[in-house]
């Protein structure tokens, strides 16, 4: 019997087909997958009469597919923890110790991942940092709240002397039951629809062109061409924004003010035609539930066309200014390595993955909506660095204006919207997307009714966070800026 | 060298002039126009396409408050009862002036959202130190108002200014509708300004609870024990409407 059923990305299953085994033998499959080289993708918890259901999805992706699995775990309230041979569970069975309280036997730092904050609610125990003992080590807490306008979180250095050995990042402070808003307005699609669009006010086409996705498989239609290359061209021109921002930030954090105001200045542009598009600079309002609510006009592609001429040629000449200069690169080449084999192992996604050696897209592993229809070529450094992360951007820039132009010249004539038919009743989809940050997925089960029963979101933060851990480890704890901005990583998107 | 000559003068000077006569063009979505009359019988579309319960009928009224400025509402009149514009000054130092009737316009709107206060301009009128303060944000907000001090926008150039503490700042600027986890941390802030001291709240989250206004997640007793100077309405609010209402609520 197999231990896995296989499947696609958007492609519905009977959840009766996902196979139930024993929590041993579903460790051992874990186990065995993740030798054979298959990557976790979700890993999530539903509570039914009999117990907790527990759902495994890993993907291949050399061979664009995904395996679901599931065991389910009763009374007893406990399995054998996944993560000491597979370290990229160690998250997901956190996650789920803390919604369902199952005890992974054995998991080696077992702790809530949004709960039990520094004492915050008097009804949760406080749990503990991890603490080095040694007459030098010093602590340095940092957050929830940081020095700028950005989203709180708490981070522990465990430091000898200006060298972090251990970083402990807690979040959990922005949870705003976002999953639990899914099932209880899951009768008022177009609420879910906006509340999928919060979920990261950064990656809105990301979240929402995931969470449309899934609704469509699940309604069993395909957006028209058109709508869907929209969609594309609206993903790329967001991942282009990020970036641009990025590295302005990255410039700013090392006192190279000219590339912070550069890049900062042409992102501008870019929101701005994202605006002009669709009504809103961070593409807000402009996916809908079987298409897309604003068509490109003729005058809309020119202008297009245009602002992509001017920041092909701002960003070139741009990253040639800031690339090729020593100082920046004295900050940013050989600070916070990520060597490929840990990247490997905590399941790094998106420019962080790439950038240590990881050829991981799901546009092209597991091509989606538009992305169906064309190739896109993935492209890895593999010094895992500060530097690394920051010139991956500025070739992945390059490479999205360069999609956005064709595609935008090939847009075919059809219809904006299919309204989606009825949800198909006990199924499971799983909906995965490129954002900018990497891995998107949405996982949606339904009920006899075909009503959600269940939505999980995995933001690629979620697999990133510990990269930057890893990240910071032996470098100077001034250099913690320059790592935390290479991989800008969500906390709302984490906290959900 | 020469590419760094070649950057800086293709860079240019990319700073919007005049900010007070700068507009945000269509599509984008801004003040809402009400349309006078009845909505047809029994016809409840804007209800139900609403995701933050912003508006209700028999009359019709809009809470900016509440309001993604989605669009959605607009879309489902059958009668077209609602139609955006793309005016940006969104901001009012009272709650209840954002709640508008039919007839209000954009114009109507911001000659009296913002009263600004004699205090207020001798002692902030040339230099507001604010410290924002995320609370559940999606990072959409955060967005927006970091860009308020970009080379675009220049919100320095009036003095007014993010800073990193607390205690440097004049102000608080509040974003996201106050997760349980970050209200202690949020009134922690609040109590290490200094006084006079002004709250500014943000987005639709901030102050309405938006989308999240019926999670059990949040705990927004900040707001019932604060009293807030000003609203600037969005989802996110523009930059340009944020610094807008800034500079109205100084007097400037």
């Amino acid at each position: 019997m197999a231990t896995s059923a296989a499947f696609k990305n958007l492609q519905p299953v009977p959840v009766t087909e996902i196979p139930r085994l024993s929590p041993a033998e579903f460790r051992r499959a874990m186990v065995e997958d993740a030798e054979a080289g298959r990557r976790i993708v979700l890993f999530f918890g539903d509570r039914e009469p009999a117990g907790v259901t527990l759902t495994a999805v890993l993907a291949d992706d050399d061979r664009s597919r995904l395996f679901a699995a599931s065991t389910c775990v009763g009374s007893e309230a406990r399995y054998p923890a996944i993560t000491p041979d597979v370290p990229a569970f160690h998250l997901f069975e956190r996650e789920v110790y803390e919604e369902f309280g199952l005890e992974p036997v054995g998991h080696p730092w077992l702790k809530p991942v949004r709960r039990g904050i520094a004492g915050i609610n008097p009804a949760e125990a406080p749990t503990a940092f991890f603490r080095m003992e040694g007459d030098e080590v010093h602590e340095v807490g940092v957050g929830p709240i940081h020095a700028g306008v950005i989203e709180p979180g708490h981070f522990r250095f465990s430091c000898q002397g200006e060298d972090v050995h251990h970083l402990e990042i807690q979040l959990g402070f922005q949870h705003r039951g976002v999953e639990n808003l899914f099932l209880r307005r899951r009768d008022h699609p177009a609420f879910l629809l906006r509340l999928a669009e919060s979920i990261a006010g950064d990656s809105v086409i990301g979240h929402a062109g995931a969470f449309a996705g899934a609704t469509e498989a699940l309604g069993r239609i395909l957006p028209a061409r058109r709508a869907l290359m929209i969609r594309v061209i609206a993903q790329e021109l967001e991942r282009i924004g990020i970036h641009l921002g990025d590295l302005a930030a990255l410039a700013g954090d090392v006192a190279y003010l000219t590339g912070q105001s550069v890049y900062g200045a042409l992102r501008t542009k870019i929101i701005n035609t994202t605006l002009a598009l669709c009504g809103s600079r961070f593409g807000r309002g402009l996916i809908a539930v079987g298409g897309v609510r604003f068509d490109v006009t003729p005058e809309g592609r020119a202008a297009v066309r245009s602002v992509l001429e001017e920041v092909e040629e701002g960003a070139r000449l741009a990253s040639a200014v800031l690339f090729g200069s020593g100082s920046v690169l004295a900050r940013f080449e050989k600070a916070g390595i990520v060597y490929p084999e840990t990247a490997r192992q905590i399941g790094l996604v998106g420019p962080a993955a790439r950038a240590s050696g990881l050829a991981r897209d799901v546009r092209s592993d597991h091509p989606y909506g538009g992305y169906a229809y064309f190739p896109v070529h993935k492209m890895t450094l593999t010094s895992g660095d500060v530097f690394a992360r920051a010139y991956i951007r500025s070739v992945e820039i390059a490479q999205s204006i360069r999609l956005v132009r064709e595609q935008i010249d090939l847009l075919p004539e059809g219809d904006l919207l299919h309204p989606p038919g009825p949800p198909a009743a006990g199924h499971l989809v799983v909906s995965l997307a490129e954002g900018w940050r990497g891995e998107i997925a949405h996982a949606a089960v339904t009920d006899d009714e075909g009503r959600l029963k269940r939505y999980k979101i995995k933001d690629p933060s979620f697999h990133n966070w510990f990269g930057l851990a890893m990240a910071v480890r032996k470098n100077g704890i001034s250099d913690f800026p320059i790592c935390n901005k290479s991989f800008n990583l969500s906390y709302c998107g984490f906290d959900l | 060298m020469l590419d760094l000559l070649k950057l800086r003068k293709r860079h240019g000077r990319p700073v919007i002039k005049d900010l007070r006569r700068a507009e945000v063009k269509a599509p984008f979505r801004g003040f809402p126009l009400l349309r006078e009359g009845a909505c047809p019988d029994g016809c409840d579309q804007c209800l139900r396409a609403c995701p933050t319960g912003a508006l209700s009928i028999r009359p019709l009224r809009l809470d900016l408050g509440a309001c993604l400025f989605c669009g959605d509402c607009e879309t489902a009149c059958p009668a077209g009862m609602v139609r955006s514009t793309p005016a940006h000054r969104l901001g009012a130092s009272k709650r209840e002036t954002l709640r508008i009737g039919p007839g209000e316009t954009a114009a109507s709107f911001a000659a009296k959202a913002i009263g600004s206060r004699r205090e207020i301009r001798r002692l902030f009128g040339r230099s507001l130190k604010l410290r924002q303060v995320s609370a559940a944000g999606c990072n959409g907000c955060e967005m927006e108002l970091g860009a308020c001090g970009n080379v675009n926008f220049d919100m320095g150039r009036f003095g007014v200014d993010f800073v990193a503490s607390p205690r440097h700042a004049d102000g608080l600027v509040l974003t996201g509708p106050i997760s349980r986890n970050m209200s202690p941390a949020l009134k922690d802030a609040y109590r290490s300004l200094g006084t006079p001291r002004v709250v500014v709240a943000a987005g639709a989250c901030a102050i309405h609870g938006g989308l999240f206004a019926e999670s059990v997640d949040l705990d927004r007793s900040f707001l019932a024990e604060t009293p807030i100077d000003l609203f600037v309405p969005g989802c996110p609010p523009h930059p340009l409407t944020f610094i807008r209402a800034v500079l109205d609520f100084l007097g400037r």
